[in-house]
């Protein structure tokens, strides 16, 4: 800061622009799980998320408008009495993840494959909202 | 979220000092369980993307490694426009006790999660003596 500047300083605006700074740097590992990737066109988009270990049928995924909920739990081997953990890391419970798109899904062509642990959806965009390309007729 | 927080962030593996990866790929540390039963020690390890071509299993003289390929899947003419969790292969090693019998490994992959059975061998399972009561 400049000596110049110290008639302009503002205590609070300062503390406003640390957390900005901090919230951005701690942002990433903030993230609720689980983690998605979000891959986008003008007509589709494609989100992926790791859910290893879970039946496909224990996903569930919502679409209403503009957000993608996915909701899921799952349960990892408990040790039985006389057996222990030696190591326990996995993840287990319930999660619930809301996901908003940059726009309206048509939720009736949604596909969802689900392999090796790894969910990918396929959301195409809503029809009615599809940029369209606007001829000009000659005279 | 429900009942459990969980950590969610991928956790970057450290390559072993004397292997020089050939790979440009991220390298994972997978997140695994490991129970340890009667006459088995159970090692779960959690590998999204990897399925049971992808895995390799070895063991060297007492040091069990798990790697894992991944092939990442890119859609085509798509942008990636947010990125929350990195793709890469896996790695992790443990040392195995003595007690292991070795040919009797057993491995499994099912949706991404690796299972490793390593049954004991029968002079290290623990046997139940029978106290009996005097006459």
């Amino acid at each position: 800061m400049l000596w110049s500047d110290l008639e302009l300083f503002d205590p609070w605006r300062e503390i406003e622009r640390m957390e900005k700074i901090l919230s951005r740097l701690t942002a990433r590992s903030r993230v609720e799980f689980p983690a998605v990737n979000l891959w986008l066109s003008g007509d589709e988009a494609v989100v992926t998320t790791e859910l290893p270990g879970i039946e496909p049928g224990n996903i569930d995924i919502s679409v209403i408008g503009k957000s993608l909920t996915l909701r899921g739990s799952r349960r990892t081997e408990e040790a039985k009495e006389g057996e222990s953990y030696h190591r326990r890391e996995r993840w287990h419970g319930k999660f619930s993840k809301k996901i908003e798109l940059p726009f309206n899904v048509d939720a009736d062509k949604v596909n969802a494959k689900y392999s090796k642990g790894v969910l990918k959806l396929h959301l195409p965009r809503a029809e009615a909202e599809k940029p369209r390309k606007i001829s000009i007729a000659a005279e | 979220m429900a009942e459990t927080t969980k950590e969610i962030k991928k956790e970057e593996a450290k390559t072993p000092e004397r292997a020089e990866r050939t790979r440009s790929r991220r390298l994972y540390r997978p997140d695994v369980d490991i129970i340890e039963k009667d006459a088995e020690i159970v090692l779960i390890a959690d590998m999204p993307g990897v399925d049971e071509k992808s895995v390799d299993i070895t063991l060297e003289k007492n040091v069990l490694t798990i790697h894992g390929c991944v092939e990442p899947e890119v859609p085509e003419k798509l942008k990636l426009a947010e990125s929350e969790y990195g793709v890469g292969d896996y790695e992790r090693a443990f040392t195995l006790s003595d007690e292991i019998d070795r040919e009797k490994i057993q491995a499994t992959v099912k949706n991404g999660v690796l299972r490793l059975i390593l049954p004991k061998a029968e002079a290290a399972m623990a046997r139940k003596i029978e106290v009996k009561a005097e006459a």
